[in-house]
C-alpha cells in the first residue's frame, strides 16, 4: 500500500462540542492517513466518533485541533472543489423527484449540460442495478433500493472519495449482504477512495482493506488492521478461518478500547 | 361513497328543518300583526301585550297562525326557499335573460368582491412569501419581523379597514386597490406563518447534503426549501384565500360602497331587506367554498405531480 499516495491526512486533530451539559470530546489526538483506492472502515461503539471523523473529513465539522487535508486540500476547499460524495444513513431521497431527477440533482447544482447529465444518469443507474426504475418516484422503492439510488446519487459527479455514514445501518440482513457484495463490485469497478462508517464487524471485515477500530469518551483510533484478505471476495468468504481471524482482531481490539464497558 | 352522501345529506336536512322551525317564533310578531289586521282573532290582542312576549311563548300561543311566519315581505328570518329564490333570480335568472351585469345581479356584486379578494390573495401570498424566505434566510428578520407580523392580526380589521381606506382615497387610490390592500393584509399572515413553517421542513441531512454539493443559497431554496414547503403552502394559502374573502368584503362596509357583496349586505341592513342580506350572506359562503375548493383541487394536481400523494 505504500506505493499509493495518500488522498486524506489526519494529523492530531481533536474535536470538542460544547453543549450546555458541558463538553464532549468527541475526538482526540486522531491521526490517519487514507491513501488512494483504499476501502477504509471505521467502528466502534456509538458516541467514538466515527461518523465525527467524517464529518470532519467532508468539512460539515470543523475541527478544534490539528489538522486534516483532503487531496492536498483543506476539507472546505476540498468541499468546494466538490472532491467527494457523500450517502447518508438514511437515503434522503426527495419525495418530490423521481429516481433520475434525485441523482440529477448534485448535476444541476454542479451545472452540467444537458446531455452530459442524461450520460451520467445512465452510467450511475447501471452501475448500481436500478436500470429502468429511473421515472419511478422513491416511495415506490423498497428501501434497500432507495440506498443504492442514494449511492448512484453520489457517484453521479464522479469525485474520487466517497464518504459513507453507515449506508446500510438500517437494512435488513439480506438486503445488506446483496448491496456489500454489490458496493465492493462498484469499488472495483470505479476505483474510488472509500471511508465507510459501520458497526457491524463483518461489514467491516468484508468490505475493508483497512479497518480502523476506535473507543469512545474520548473519540479516538485504538487500532489499525489492515485486511489480508484477497480483493475478489465471495459472500462465503465470511466462512473461512481467515475472515473469521480478522473479525477476532477487531473484536479484541473493540474491546482493548473498553468499547463495550457499561 | 354513497353513505358519505347519505350523511351529508342527513345533516343539511336537519339543518333546513332546523332553519325552518326558527322562522317561526321569529317572524311570529309580524305574523300576528297581519293575521290581526286581516280580522283574524290574535292571544293576546293587544299589540304591546305582544310585543313583550318571547317569539316562542307568542307562537305557543298561536298555532293556527305559523303559516303566516313564512312568505313574508320583511322578515326577521327568511325561510330558505325566499332565500335560494332571491338567489336564484339575481344570478341565474338575470344571466339566462341576459342581464348578468346588471346591478341588481349578485354575479355582477359577486365578480366586484371576486376581483378584489384575487388582487388582494395575489398581493398576500407574494408578500407572505417573500417575507417567509427573508425570515428563514436571515436572523435579525426572524427576530424583527415575526413580531410585526402577529401583532398586525391582533387589531381588529373592522377598525383598521376604514382608515385604509381613507388614508389610500387622499393619495387618489379607490375601488379595487384599497380593498384588495386590506384582502392581502389578512391573507398574508397565514402565508407567512406556514412558509416559514415549510421552509424549515427539510431535516439536517438534507441540508447536510446540499452543503456536500457545495450549492449556494438560491439552490438550496430553489431545490430543496420551496419543494419541500409545498404542502404547508397549500394549507396556508387555503386560510388565506378566505381571509381575502372576508378582507374585500370587511373593505366594501365602511365607504357606503355601493357595489360587491358586502355593499349588498349593508343597503340591505338599511333598508330592513333580510332577504337580500341573506342571499349576499350566501353567496359569500358559496363563491369560498369554490374558492377554498379550487385551490384544494389545485394542491391536488400539483403534489400528485410531485409524487408526494400515493
Amino acid at each position: 500500500m505504500n506505493d499509493k499516495t495518500p488522498v486524506i491526512q489526519a494529523r492530531n486533530l481533536d474535536l470538542t462540542f460544547e453543549t450546555n451539559d458541558g463538553s464532549i470530546h468527541a475526538l482526540q489526538d486522531v491521526s490517519l492517513d487514507i491513501m488512494k483506492g483504499d476501502f477504509v472502515s471505521f467502528i466502534g461503539p456509538s458516541g467514538c466518533g466515527k461518523t465525527t471523523f467524517l464529518r470532519v473529513i467532508a468539512a460539515l465539522e470543523a475541527p478544534t485541533g490539528g489538522s486534516v487535508t483532503v487531496n492536498g486540500m483543506t476539507p472546505d476547499e476540498a468541499r468546494r472543489a466538490r472532491a467527494y460524495g457523500y450517502v447518508f444513513q438514511a437515503a434522503g431521497l426527495y419525495p418530490w423527484r423521481t429516481i433520475e431527477g434525485n441523482i440529477r440533482l448534485p448535476l444541476e447544482i454542479m451545472g452540467f449540460s444537458k446531455s452530459e447529465m442524461r450520460q451520467r444518469i445512465d452510467r450511475v443507474l447501471q452501475l448500481v442495478d436500478l436500470e429502468g426504475f429511473g421515472k419511478k418516484f422513491p416511495w415506490q422503492l423498497s428501501g434497500g433500493m432507495q440506498q443504492r439510488a442514494s449511492i448512484a446519487r453520489a457517484l453521479a459527479f464522479d469525485a474520487d472519495i466517497l464518504l459513507m455514514d453507515e449506508p446500510f445501518g438500517a437494512l435488513d440482513e439480506i438486503v445488506r449482504d446483496h448491496l456489500n457484495e454489490q458496493l465492493l463490485r462498484l469499488w472495483d469497478k470505479t476505483d474510488k477512495t472509500i471511508a465507510f462508517v459501520t458497526h457491524s464487524i463483518p461489514e467491516a471485515v468484508y468490505l475493508s482493506t483497512r479497518i480502523v477500530v476506535m473507543s469512545p469518551r474520548p473519540g479516538r483510533i485504538t487500532d489499525v488492521i489492515e485486511n489480508t484478505l484477497p480483493p475478489e471476495r465471495p459472500l462465503d468468504i465470511r466462512d473461512t478461518p481467515e475472515f473469521l481471524e480478522i473479525a477476532h482482531r477487531v473484536r479484541e481490539g473493540l474491546r482493548a478500547g473498553h468499547a463495550y464497558e457499561d | 361513497m354513497r353513505r358519505n352522501i347519505l350523511s351529508i345529506l342527513t345533516v343539511v336536512a336537519a339543518i333546513v328543518g332546523l332553519w325552518y322551525a326558527a322562522c317561526i317564533p321569529m317572524n311570529m310578531h309580524e305574523a300576528t300583526q297581519r293575521a290581526q289586521r286581516a280580522g283574524v282573532e290574535v292571544t293576546p290582542a293587544t299589540a304591546s301585550e305582544r310585543l313583550q312576549m318571547g317569539g316562542i311563548a307568542l307562537a305557543l300561543k298561536n298555532p293556527t297562525l305559523w303559516r303566516g311566519s313564512f312568505g313574508q315581505d320583511r322578515p326577521r328570518l327568511p325561510s330558505p326557499d325566499q332565500v335560494v329564490t332571491e338567489l336564484w333570480n339575481t344570478t341565474g335568472a338575470m344571466a339566462l335573460s341576459g342581464r348578468a351585469m346588471s346591478k341588481r345581479s349578485l354575479v355582477f356584486h359577486g365578480w366586484i368582491t371576486l376581483s378584489a379578494t384575487l388582487l388582494g390573495f395575489v398581493f398576500g401570498t407574494g408578500l407572505g412569501i417573500i417575507l417567509a424566505v427573508g425570515i428563514v434566510h436571515s436572523r435579525a428578520m426572524d427576530m424583527s419581523v415575526m413580531p410585526w407580523a402577529i401583532a398586525s392580526q391582533t387589531i381588529p380589521i373592522l377598525a383598521l379597514a376604514p382608515m385604509i381606506i381613507v388614508v389610500l382615497n387622499s393619495i387618489g387610490l379607490q375601488g379595487l386597490i384599497p380593498k384588495a390592500i386590506i384582502s392581502a393584509y389578512l391573507s398574508f399572515f397565514p402565508v407567512v406563518v406556514g412558509m416559514v413553517k415549510g421552509l424549515r421542513a427539510p431535516g439536517m441531512m438534507q441540508l447536510d447534503l446540499m452543503r456536500t454539493y457545495n450549492a449556494t443559497r438560491g439552490q438550496t431554496l430553489w431545490k430543496l426549501r420551496l419543494p419541500a414547503s409545498m404542502p404547508y403552502l397549500f394549507a396556508s394559502l387555503k386560510i388565506g384565500i378566505s381571509a381575502s374573502l372576508i378582507g374585500a368584503i370587511v373593505g366594501e362596509l365602511p365607504t357606503g360602497a355601493v357595489r360587491g357583496l358586502g355593499a349588498r349586505m349593508l343597503t340591505g341592513s338599511y333598508y330592513g331587506q333580510t332577504i337580500q342580506i341573506w342571499s349576499a350572506l350566501f353567496a359569500a359562503a358559496i363563491l369560498a367554498a369554490i374558492l377554498v375548493g379550487t385551490i384544494g383541487l389545485i394542491q391536488r394536481r400539483i403534489l400528485k405531480r410531485m409524487g408526494m400523494q400515493p
